[in-house]
C-alpha cells in the first residue's frame, strides 16, 4: 500500500491513542486527516465531506466517549461505515431463470473490458457453466484479435463478425449462436467509449433495448480519480447499469474511485481485477477495500490480536521500567515471547499501517532474526542482561560463539538494544509499531 | 441508504465549469475570504491536482493576496492561472518532440506506461505526423505480451503507412527492440518509435524487462533513445504520481504525453508530478484518430483546468 498515506493515518491513529478522552475537537481534528487520506486515495472530495460529516455524527456519539480507548473507536467508526458504505457483502451477478444469462460489459477506453469479459469467461466456466464471449467492439484496432485470443485462453467460444456490421446486429446475431451452442452465459464485450460521447452511449442504448441483457457491468479503472463520478454519473444515466467491476487493482491505487461510483451511482461493486491474467479476478470485499482505501493494512486484527496476546498490565510495568531505564535484557527476552505470541513476524509486520503491503515486499523478513536474538541473550549472564554496560570485547566474542552468531552481531545487537531504550524512553505509550520497527532493524 | 440518495443529488452539479462556479462564488463578495478560499480549494480538488498541491496552491495566493493588498475576488482567478502556470514556466524542454535531426539518426522514442492508457494509439498519431513532417519512421512492436498487440500496432503503421519491425507473440521485447534499431540504422530510418507492453509500475519483474528494453539500446550506442515518454491517461487520479516516480526511476523519463483529454478529465495530476518530479508534459492526446494529437501548450491547459 500506499507509504505515504498509510503513514498519514499512522499519525492519525498515534494522535487518537494518545489522547485519554476525546473532546469534540479532537475528533474534528483526526477527521481532518482522514479527509485527507480520502482524497490522497481519490475519493470525490464531495463524497468525501458527506462521508466525514456522518462519521462525526457517529463518533461524537456517547459510546465513543465511554469507550475505554476512544482513539481505536474513531478509526472503527471509520472503518466500518465506509464497510457499509462501500456494500457490507459481497454480491454476485443476476442468473436469469431461464439461460443463456446475457452480460454486458461497458466502459471507458482502456478500462480492461475485453480482459474483464476474458476473466469471467474463465470465472463461470470454472463454475461449471458453458460461456461464450461477444466481441462487439468494431472499432478499436485489433480489439476482436484480441477477444478470439482471450476466449481462446479461457476456452471458450467467441463469436464476431469481421466485417462492418453494427454492433447491434452483432449481439443480436450472438444470442442465437449461443442457444445454438448451448451457452448458458453470453459475455458481452462492447468499445470503449467516452461518457460524453453521445452517439457512441446511444449505440450501447441501442444495444440494451435489443437484447435485454440481465446484468450491465460497469468496467472501471481502479486509478481513475476524481472525474469517477461524472464518468459513472453519465454511464448510469444512459443504461442504468448493475454493477461495477473495478479494475488494475494489483497496483497500489486506493481506489478510492469505487467510493465515488458507488456513491453516485447507488450500485455494488461485484468484482475486482487483480492483474493481468485470466484467473486474477476476485469477488469484492467491502471490508478490505475499506482498509485500502484508507491504507490502514489490517490493522484492526492488530489492535485485536496486540490486545489478547498483551496482557495489559505486563504492558505497564515494562512501560515503567523503561521509563526507568531499568528495562533489561531479561524483559527484551519475556516481551520477544509474547509478540511471538501474536503470529509470525511477517504477518505482524504486515498488518502494521506504514509497514505491510509494498513497502517490505522485497525484504524477505528473516523469522530466524528472532531466534538469534534470543540466542545471543540466553548466552548472557545474568548480570549481562541486567548490566550490559559491563559487555566488553572478551564477553562479546563469547557471547557469540555461545550463541552460534558473529560478534558484529553481537554488537548490533547491544547498540539497537541501548537505542531502543533510549527510543521507548520517550514514548508515552507502549508503542508497538515502534517496537516492531526496532526489532525489525536487528536483522 | 439515505445518504446514496443525498450524494447523488449533490453530485449532478459537477459538470458545470468551474469557472463558472468562481464567479457564482465571487458575486456578491467584495473581499477574499476563508469561504471563497474554501470554495477554490473544492475546484481545484476536482481537477485531480492533489491535496498538497491544492495546499501549496491556495498558501500561495494567499500570500500573493497579502503582499499585493489585492483583496478583490475577482484577482482570484487570473491568481489561480498564474499559479499553475508558473509549475510548467520552469520546463527546460520545448514543448513537443523534438525534430529529429540527421546528425542524430535514429531518433528512437520508447514508449512506456501502465496498461490500457493509449501508448500504442499515441504511437499511431506520432508516426503520422513524423511521416508528414517528411520522415521515414519505423514502428517496433515490442508489446508481445498483450494479446492482438502486435497486431494492433500492425494496422496503425498501415493507417500512418509506415513500416513496422515484430516477432512472435511471447518474444523477448528487448531483442524486438535491438532489430529495430538494426533495422532502423540499416535502412536510414529517421525516427523508430518502440511500443512496450502497458505494466503497473509496482510490479519489479516488469520494470526490470522495460530497464532491460532500454539498456539494451543504449548499448548499442550512447543517448539511445533519445526520448522515453511515459503516456499518462488524464482520468488518473492520485496514482499518476507513483507510475511517473517508478518509472522516472527506472528509465529517466524525458517527457509525458497525456491522453483522452478530450472527456471531462481535467489531468491535473500532471501539475503536481511536474512540481515533484520536474517532468514536463511534452503532448497531449485528445481522441481516437490518428490526427488526435497536439503539443502541449501550458497556457491552453490552464485555461481547459478550469473550462
Ligand atoms: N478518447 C480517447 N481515447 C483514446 C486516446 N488515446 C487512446 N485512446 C483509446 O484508449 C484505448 C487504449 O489505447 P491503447 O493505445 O490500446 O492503449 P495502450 O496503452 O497501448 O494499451 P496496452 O498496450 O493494453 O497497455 C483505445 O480504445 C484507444 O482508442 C485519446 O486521446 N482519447
Ligand atoms: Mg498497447
Amino acid at each position: 500500500m500506499f507509504q505515504e498515506l498509510t503513514g498519514k493515518l499512522e499519525t492519525v491513529f498515534k494522535k487518537l491513542r494518545g489522547y485519554g478522552k476525546l473532546s469534540e475537537k479532537n475528533i474534528q481534528d483526526s477527521l481532518r486527516e482522514v479527509r485527507r487520506a480520502l482524497l490522497e486515495a481519490d475519493v470525490h472530495y464531495k463524497v468525501a465531506r458527506q462521508f466525514i460529516a456522518r462519521v462525526q455524527e457517529k463518533a461524537i456519539g456517547q459510546d465513543v466517549f465511554k469507550s475505554i480507548t476512544p482513539g481505536q473507536q474513531v478509526i472503527r467508526v471509520v472503518y466500518d461505515e465506509l464497510t457499509a458504505l462501500l456494500g457490507g457483502t459481497a454480491r454476485d451477478v443476476h442468473f436469469s431463470p431461464v439461460p443463456p444469462t446475457l452480460i454486458m460489459l461497458v466502459g471507458l477506453q482502456g478500462s480492461g473490458k475485453t480482459t474483464a469479459a476474458g476473466k469471467l469467461a474463465r470465472y463461470f466456466r470454472q463454475k461449471g457453466r458453458k460461456a461464450l464471449l461477444v466481441a462487439a467492439d468494431i472499432y478499436r484496432p485489433a480489439a476482436i484479435d484480441q477477444a478470439e485470443i482471450l476466449a481462446r485462453s479461457a476456452g471458450v467460444p467467441c463469436f464476431h463478425r469481421r466485417e462492418g456490421t453494427d454492433p447491434v446486429d452483432i449481439c443480436v446475431e450472438a444470442i442465437s449462436f449461443g442457444q445454438q451452442e448451448g451457452c448458458d452465459v453470453i459475455l458481452f464485450d462492447t468499445a470503449g467509449r467516452l461518457h460524453i460521447d453521445d452517439e457512441m452511449m446511444n449505440e450501447l442504448v441501442r444495444i440494451k433495448k435489443k437484447i435485454v441483457p440481465h446484468e450491465i457491468l460497469l468496467v472501471a479503472d481502479g486509478m481513475t480519480g476524481q472525474d469517477a463520478v461524472n464518468m459513472a454519473g453519465q454511464f448510469q444515466a444512459h443504461l442504468e447499469f448493475d454493477g461495477i467491476l473495478l479494475t488494475k487493482l494489483d497496483g497500489d491505487a486506493r481506489g478510492g474511485a469505487a467510493l465515488s461510483m458507488l456513491s453516485v451511482t447507488g450500485k455494488p461493486i461485484k468484482f475486482v481485477s487483480v492483474g493481468e491474467k485470466l484467473d486474477a479476478l476476485e469477488r469484492f470485499h467491502p471490508d478490505r477495500m475499506a482498509s485500502r482505501i484508507l491504507g490502514m493494512g489490517d490493522i484492526l486484527s492488530l489492535v485485536e490480536k496486540a490486545e489478547k496476546a498483551i496482557d495489559e498490565e505486563r504492558a505497564k510495568e515494562f512501560e515503567e521500567k523503561l521509563r526507568k531505564e531499568s528495562f533489561t535484557f531479561e524483559d527484551f527476552l519475556e516481551q520477544l515471547d509474547q509478540i511471538k505470541g501474536m503470529g509470525s513476524l511477517e504477518h505482524i509486520l504486515g498488518m502494521i499501517p506504514g509497514m505491510g503491503g509494498n513497502v517490505f515486499k522485497n525484504l524477505s523478513v528473516d523469522e530466524t532474526a528472532f531466534t538469534r536474538i534470543e540466542a545471543m541473550i540466553r548466552s548472557m549472564t545474568r548480570e549481562e542482561r541486567w548490566r550490559p554496560e559491563i559487555i566488553d570485547g572478551s564477553r562479546r566474542r563469547r557471547i557469540a560463539a555461545g550463541s552460534g552468531t558473529t560478534v558484529q552481531e553481537v554488537n548490533r545487537l547491544l547498540k539497537q538494544f541501548s537505542m531502543m531504550k533510549k527510543m521507548v524512553k520517550n514514548l508515552s505509550k507502549m508503542n508497538m509499531k515502534q517496537f516492531g520497527k526496532s526489532l525489525f532493524s536487528f536483522r | 441508504m439515505g445518504i446514496v440518495e443525498r450524494l447523488r443529488e449533490g453530485l449532478q452539479q459537477t459538470r458545470q465549469n468551474l469557472i463558472g462556479r468562481i464567479t457564482d462564488a465571487i458575486i456578491g463578495r467584495s473581499k477574499i475570504d476563508d469561504d471563497l478560499m474554501d470554495e477554490v480549494e473544492d475546484i481545484l480538488l476536482q481537477t485531480d491536482v492533489g491535496v498538497n498541491m491544492v495546499s501549496k496552491i491556495i498558501d500561495n495566493i494567499r500570500d500573493r493576496i497579502d503582499k499585493e493588498s489585492a483583496n478583490a475576488p475577482e484577482r482570484i482567478v487570473p491568481f489561480l492561472k498564474d499559479e499553475i502556470r508558473s509549475v510548467f514556466m520552469t520546463e527546460r524542454a520545448p514543448a513537443g518532440p523534438l525534430p529529429p535531426s540527421s546528425s542524430t539518426r535514429p531518433h528512437v522514442i520508447l514508449m512506456v506506461g501502465v496498461n490500457g492508457t493509449g501508448k500504442t494509439t499515441t504511437i499511431g498519431k506520432l508516426a503520422y505526423r513524423y511521416k508528414n513532417q517528411g520522415n521515414k519512421v519505423l514502428l517496433a512492436a515490442a508489446d508481445t505480451f498483450r494479446a492482438a498487440a502486435i497486431e494492433q500496432l500492425e494496422i496503425w503503421a498501415d493507417r500512418a503507412d509506415v513500416d513496422i519491425v515484430s516477432h512472435q507473440m511471447g518474444a523477448d521485447p528487448a531483442s524486438v527492440a535491438f532489430d529495430s534499431f538494426k533495422a532502423a540504422r540499416a535502412r536510414e530510418v529517421d525516427v523508430l518509435i518502440i511500443d512496450t507492453a502497458g505494466r503497473l509500475q509496482t510490479k519489479v519483474n516488469l520494470m526490470e524487462e522495460v530497464k532491460k528494453i532500454k539498456r539494451v539500446l543504449t548499448k548499442q550506442q550512447e543517448g539511445i533513445p533519445q526520448e522515453t515518454l511515459m503516456v499518462l491517461d488524464a482520468t488518473t487520479g492520485q496514482n499518476g504520481i507513483s507510475q511517473a516516480k517508478r518509472f522516472h526511476e527506472a528509465l529517466n523519463l524525458t517527457g509525458i504525453v497525456l491522453t483522452k483529454l478530450d472527456g471531462t478529465a481535467k489531468g491535473g495530476i500532471v501539475v503536481a508530478i511536474k512540481d515533484q518530479l520536474n517532468i514536463p508534459v511534452t503532448m497531449i492526446g485528445i481522441g481516437e484518430n490518428i490526427e488526435d494529437l497536439r503539443d502541449f501548450d501550458p497556457e491552453e491547459f490552464v485555461d481547459a483546468l478550469f473550462g
